[in-house]
């Protein structure tokens, strides 16, 4: 597809590659920046991920991308587009699947998807809409009313309804939220699909396991963007220890209270019949958990701190210089 | 994080607490309704206003009538009698044309109310002591609001000549009223009032359909997905209206038809130009409850501002009351309402036979109406979610 190209600048936006190219985005609300001095590059045909907790400014970020919103500060462009002036042309190009489900619930399957031909200028939005019914496994729904469909038929649906058009740049805000894990599975190798034909993916998630899927990911809290990478370097970055815990369940919630707060104990997380022990000082967490490795009922093993351990400690951390 | 549940649960009060839910819904309700800037506004604004239109600007008995006065000859007698129909308080001369073709068209375009002749050869005749007649020709589309100005004509024969003007006093009155009613001699008042429905009909119906178009895009989130895609304000302006052009024109043919079936109900005029001008006034009602959808915060608030602009629309247009009788100030409210326009179009072409040259000053004002709500529509439609 696209290998390197050096474009020159507001070259046409097929080629050129890099993607998403903004920096020090500001957005406030009533005053309170919500997403602060921002910056990011997404290279074509990857599948970047945006993970944060809820209200961290990932939809915000998103928005501003596709000229939703005007950001306060900052600039960048979006497949070569100003996102402050262009916005118009980025629109033509970019698929934008909402967070919160919004087609028209009263229109039909077809309906909506022969709606958004139409807006695109598609040839032929009927033939068009009939294609992607087919793609989508959505043949025999075709008349069903969207607002009827079940929550996976709908995330299929809007999928199809944002790369009818053949957009360059596809914009996911938590498409799987409430999905169950078979539609989640076809849901990423179909994404997985068309970043192999050169599309680029930026999709925001609360799911660990599909943050492993993205080829890089950026993890956004109190609207900073605290890191970004591939899966390995943001997990080696944040040079975490980890020992997991096993033991029966009754002496695992004492031992979770335990060890909270403990010097050299930056975070305590169950996992089933395990416990996560984490710090940021491996040194002060062995002294720390020292005691307790001595117990006869507790298993302790060193481990890769996983993905989510990182997350958790970067907000915790986030949250302290926040306040 | 793990603090959610409090460890000592707070304890319940007995009972099945029927009072303490009623007021617990209570609170939360005024709480809501404080909130809402809007309602809260129109819970006052609706009932004022309505008080002070009826109060101040709706009068059953309209004075001041506007009068258009032909005069055939210039006479002291002539002018004695124009300031006694003025002193009755029921007209007011506005307009002085000399021939019988102005005078009728003054009457047909709706300019005026009352036609006064006062032929040649008046004053000799009373001098003589001929008993001449001058004639009072009345716009009676609207009865109850040329009623009441006839009935006054009586006192001016008394009081026109109580100047001696070396009249012979006869005894008997010195001259004579005719009056013609013009357009509705039977005074019924169904055929001034069916055409008014057809337009207050239509301003109501057609401000709800688009009144609710953009907030409900907003309130059901699919706005979001509008806005990401390549479409302007203008094209989903259009695109709401256009399709409540076609259902407002069949409502209008509807109440058309019936009025003329039913209630017996003329068309003088061009079926065609009605057509044409019902459409207009279609469309500048659709972009006005555009504009107000557009201004709204939500569906309640682009409700409420449709019956807010639909008050003065039924109470100052002349649809309920006459519009020559109200205040200049209502009048001019009048003026910035498109029934008001409509009305007069309606009337005159179903009832008069007036054609589009007698209307276009009403025609002009609707699509000025039409424009500038589409403006502020078009520049009020916010294209971010900022
Ligand atoms: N239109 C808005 N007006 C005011 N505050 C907003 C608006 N949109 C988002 N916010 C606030 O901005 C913060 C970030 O929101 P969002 O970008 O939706 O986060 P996320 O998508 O990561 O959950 C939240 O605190 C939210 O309340
Ligand atoms: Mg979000």
């Amino acid at each position: 597809m696209s290998e390197v190209n050096a474009a020159p600048k507001n070259a046409r936006p097929n080629v050129g590659d890099v993607v998403i190219d903004v920096q020090h985005l500001t957005k406030k609300f009533d005053g309170r920046a919500v997403v602060r001095d921002l910056s990011m590059q997404v290279k074509r045909g990857t599948i970047y991920g945006f993970l944060g907790p809820n209200g961290s400014g990932k939809t915000t970020t998103i928005r501003m991308l596709c000229g939703l919103l005007t950001p306060d500060e900052g600039t960048g462009t979006c497949l070569g587009y100003d996102i402050r002036t262009q916005t118009d042309k980025i629109k033509t190009q970019v698929g934008y699947m909402t967070q919160r489900f919004s087609l028209y619930q009263d229109l039909s399957v077809r309906e909506n998807l022969e709606f958004i031909g139409r807006i695109y200028g598609l040839e032929n939005p009927k033939a068009a809409a009939r294609a992607a019914i087919k793609r989508l496994g959505l043949s025999g729904r075709e008349q069903q009313l969207a607002g009827e469909l079940s929550g996976g038929w709908k995330q299929r649906l809007a999928l199809g309804a944002c790369t009818l058009p053949s957009p360059q740049l596809l914009l996911l805000d938590e498409p799987t939220a409430g999905v169950d894990p078979k539609a989640r599975r076809e849901f990423w190798n179909e994404i997985h699909a068309l970043a192999a034909d050169g599309l680029t993916v930026l999709v925001s998630t609360h799911y660990m396991d599909e943050a492993e899927r993205c080829h890089e990911i950026a993890y956004i809290a109190y609207g900073e963007l605290l890191v970004h990478g591939t899966v390995e370097h943001v997990i080696a970055a944040s040079h975490l220890t980890t020992y997991v815990v096993s033991a029966g369940a009754g002496v695992l919630n004492a031992l979770s209270q335990d060890l909270t707060g403990k010097p050299g104990v930056d975070m305590v997380a169950p996992f089933g019949t395990s416990l996560h022990v984490s710090g940021r000082d491996a040194v002060a967490l062995e002294a720390g958990i020292a005691p307790y490795r001595r117990r006869a009922d507790l298993d302790w093993k060193k481990a890769e701190p996983s993905l989510e351990d990182v997350f958790i400690d970067l907000m915790s951390r986030a949250q302290d210089n926040f306040k | 994080m793990s603090h959610i549940i409090p460890s000592e649960a707070p304890r319940r009060r007995r009972g099945n607490g029927f009072w303490r839910k009623t007021w617990a819904v209570l609170i939360k309700e005024f709480i809501q309704l404080q909130r809402d800037r809007v309602s809260f506004g129109m819970i006052v604004m609706i009932p004022l206003m309505q008080l002070l239109l009826f109060g101040y600007a709706i009068n059953t008995t309209p004075r001041n009538l506007p009068t258009a006065v032909l005069l055939q000859e210039r006479s002291d007698v002539g002018r004695s009698i124009l300031a006694a129909l003025a002193n009755t308080g029921y007209f007011r001369v506005t307009e002085l044309p000399s021939t019988e073709a102005e005078l009728d068209r003054l009457l047909a375009s709706g300019k005026v109310l009352f036609g006064v002749e006062i032929p040649a050869n008046f004053e000799r005749s009373l001098r003589r002591g001929e008993v001449p007649s001058m004639l009072v020709i009345a716009d009676a589309t609207d009865p109850v609001a040329a009623g009441s100005a006839l009935g006054a004509l009586n006192r001016v024969v008394q009081t026109a000549l109580v100047h001696d003007y070396a009249i012979p006093d006869a005894g008997a009155p010195a001259f004579e009223i005719r009056t013609h009613a013009r357009y509705n001699p039977a005074g019924k008042t169904e055929l001034n009032i069916v055409p008014g429905l057809v337009g207050t009909i239509l301003t109501m119906t057609m401000l709800i359909f688009t009144a609710l178009s953009v907030t409900r895009e907003i309130e059901r989130g699919t706005m979001e997905n509008l806005l990401a895609m390549p479409i302007t304000p203008i094209e989903i302006m259009l695109g709401k209206i256009f399709p409540y052009v076609v259902v407002g024109f069949v409502q209008a043919a509807m109440i058309i038809g019936v009025g003329i079936l039913l209630f017996n109900v003329p068309v003088l005029g061009s079926l065609f130009v009605l057509a044409g001008l019902s459409t207009l006034f279609i469309a500048t009602n659709l972009s006005i409850g555009y504009t107000f959808s557009t201004v709204a915060q939500n569906q309640l608030q682009a409700m409420q501002m449709s019956i807010m602009f639909f008050l003065p629309n039924i109470l100052l247009s002349g649809f309920m009351f006459p519009f020559a009788g109200m205040p200049v100030w209502a009048q001019w409210v009048g003026e910035m309402l498109p029934l008001t326009h409509y009305l007069r179009i309606v009337r005159s072409i179903m009832l008069k036979g007036a054609t589009l040259s007698d209307l276009h000053c009403d025609a002009a004002a609707m699509a000025g109406l039409m424009l500038v709500a589409m403006t502020i529509a078009v520049s009020r439609f916010r294209r971010t979610l900022d």
